[in-house]
């Protein structure tokens, strides 16, 4: 295999909720620009490895997380890292398109301007206008861009939640289901864009169809009852997967 | 050993593939050795019914392409499943193709007439036959217990049936040279025994599937060597 950089990494990562514990020494390396699916079935700890990786969990109160994970080499846990600017760098699409209920230039605006990564109207103008442009957006609203981002369809206001969370320029896209309440079309779109956006981010997309995580990733993680259970390139993981758990799960045996 | 998946239907789907691969499996083999006995003997009633048979076989194939088009489209099979689905077509593919090389020695049982060739001329030919429908025989055992190593044993014999076929090309090239009112029925034992070493090809495409649909890798030949 060619040499990959290798943008993330999850050094035995082990996650709790008070007594519960939902993740067992996962290892796991993101390559930089490939797309990264998680794959398994309900509880097995895709979704909470996802949210190590911003730091998602520590909204959580009982969430104890272990273990080293690490951003560019750094660790994302030290105690000068502040977390507002992690998650301006890992940024994060959910299972339910989530608009805040404003306009839809300020949906997208609102992280640049929070962040000052913008000078002045033009600049956040600019931004807003080449992030909806990315997400595949902008030709659809271009004429409506003050009008409520709730009043898009579910695919729209999913292919707008991505623009916001590109308009502040992550390097990593976390995708939590991100097409599990969409249409087959809309699915289409933002699988098209997710192969896209490949070209300049990191992505890692937790799924529940098999299908997408084969059609849009490069490398595929199995996991199951808190464990990694194998992770390998994903044309051989559907194809010729080495845990007889994978075989099972994605070729509906399991349970 | 597979467990079973959680919608039913679907072990159905497949099992129905299985069994309908095992039956083009056991047509392809009658018609084989009831093509050269119709041969050997001049009997155009049994060449007429090899030939009935092929009909057969191809709405057998045509069965397994529609059921595997239908199985992917219903159920986007994956892993082991995809395997055995593109196996099974790939397979299809080639028992059709010998049912046809099997249709094509029954016609010649026509065209030989009554002037039978001599009885040595025939026993190369009778003992290539039996060779490739010995193997053929192994590779739908192998295909039902998907037993590899089996596969690769007849993988490995095909060497045999080309030689054999050389020799037999000597043999009846010599023969011609001998008499020439040897060569009518010389030639046509000649295509038949090109046909039986072309079954012996399909027979090790079977066994490069077979291989395949359970190990996922499409190089048997190679782990041959990993293995010494």
């Amino acid at each position: 295999m060619e040499q990959t950089e290798i943008k993330m990494s999850g050094k035995d990562v082990s996650v709790s909720y008070g007594e519960k514990q939902a993740l067992f020494d996962v290892n796991l390396d993101i390559p930089a620009k490939q797309v990264t699916a998680l794959i398994g079935p309900s509880g097995c700890g895709k979704s909470t490895f996802l949210r190590c990786l911003n730091r998602m969990n520590d909204t959580i109160d009982i969430c104890k997380v272990s273990g080293d994970i690490r951003l560019d080499n750094q660790d994302i846990y030290h105690r000068d890292i502040d977390v507002v600017e992690l998650r301006a760098r890992v940024g994060m699409v959910f299972q339910k398109p989530n608009p805040f209920p404003k306009s839809i230039f300020e949906n997208v605006g609102y992280g640049p301007k929070i962040h000052g990564l913008a000078n002045g109207k033009a600049e956040l103008e600019e931004i807003v206008v080449k992030s909806l442009q990315r997400a595949g957006l902008f030709e659809e609203v271009k004429d409506r861009l003050y009008e409520p981002g709730t009043g898009l369809s579910g695919g729209q206001q999913q292919r707008l939640c991505i623009a916001r969370a590109i308009a502040v320029s992550p390097e990593v896209i976390l995708m939590d289901e991100p097409c599990s309440a969409l249409d087959p079309i809309a699915t289409a779109k933002v699988e098209e864009l997710i192969d896209e956006l490949r070209e300049n981010y990191t992505i890692v997309i937790v799924t529940h169809s098999m299908q997408q995580a084969a059609r849009v990733s490069q490398q595929t993680a199995m996991f199951h009852l808190g464990y990694l259970v194998e992770v390998d390139d994903t044309d051989t993981m559907f194809t010729n997967p080495s845990d007889k758990k994978t075989q099972d799960y994605i070729t509906g045996r399991y349970g | 050993m597979m467990g079973e998946h959680t919608v039913k239907a679907f072990d159905e789907d497949l099992n129905f593939l299985i069994s309908k691969i095992s039956e083009m499996g056991g047509n392809a083999e009658s018609m084989v050795a009831r093509s050269v006995t119709a041969l050997v003997t001049a009997d155009k009633e049994l060449g007429k019914s090899v030939v009935k048979d092929d009909k057969i076989l191809d709405a057998l194939e045509q069965e397994v392409d529609d059921h595997v088009v239908l199985l992917i489209a219903r159920r986007q099979p994956m892993a082991t499943d995809l395997r055995e689905v593109i196996g099974a077509l790939r397979m299809a593919t080639d028992l059709e193709r010998i049912g046809d090389l099997g249709k094509n020695v029954a016609r010649r049982a026509f065209q030989i007439e009554d002037n039978l060739p001599p009885k040595k001329l025939l026993r190369g030919l009778q003992h290539l036959t039996n060779v490739s429908l010995e193997q053929l025989k192994d590779a739908l055992d192998a295909f039902v217990a998907k037993d590899i190593e089996k596969a690769r044993e007849v993988w490995d014999r095909d060497d045999e049936i080309d030689s054999l076929y050389t020799s037999l090309f000597r043999e009846l090239l010599t023969y011609m040279m001998e008499d020439p009112r040897n060569i009518t029925y010389c030639t046509h034992l000649l295509f038949c025994a090109k046909n039986m070493e072309r079954i012996g090809d399909h027979v090790t495409n079977l066994a490069e599937t077979i291989h395949y649909m359970v190990t996922g890798s499409n190089d048997i030949a190679s782990e041959n060597l990993n293995d010494l």
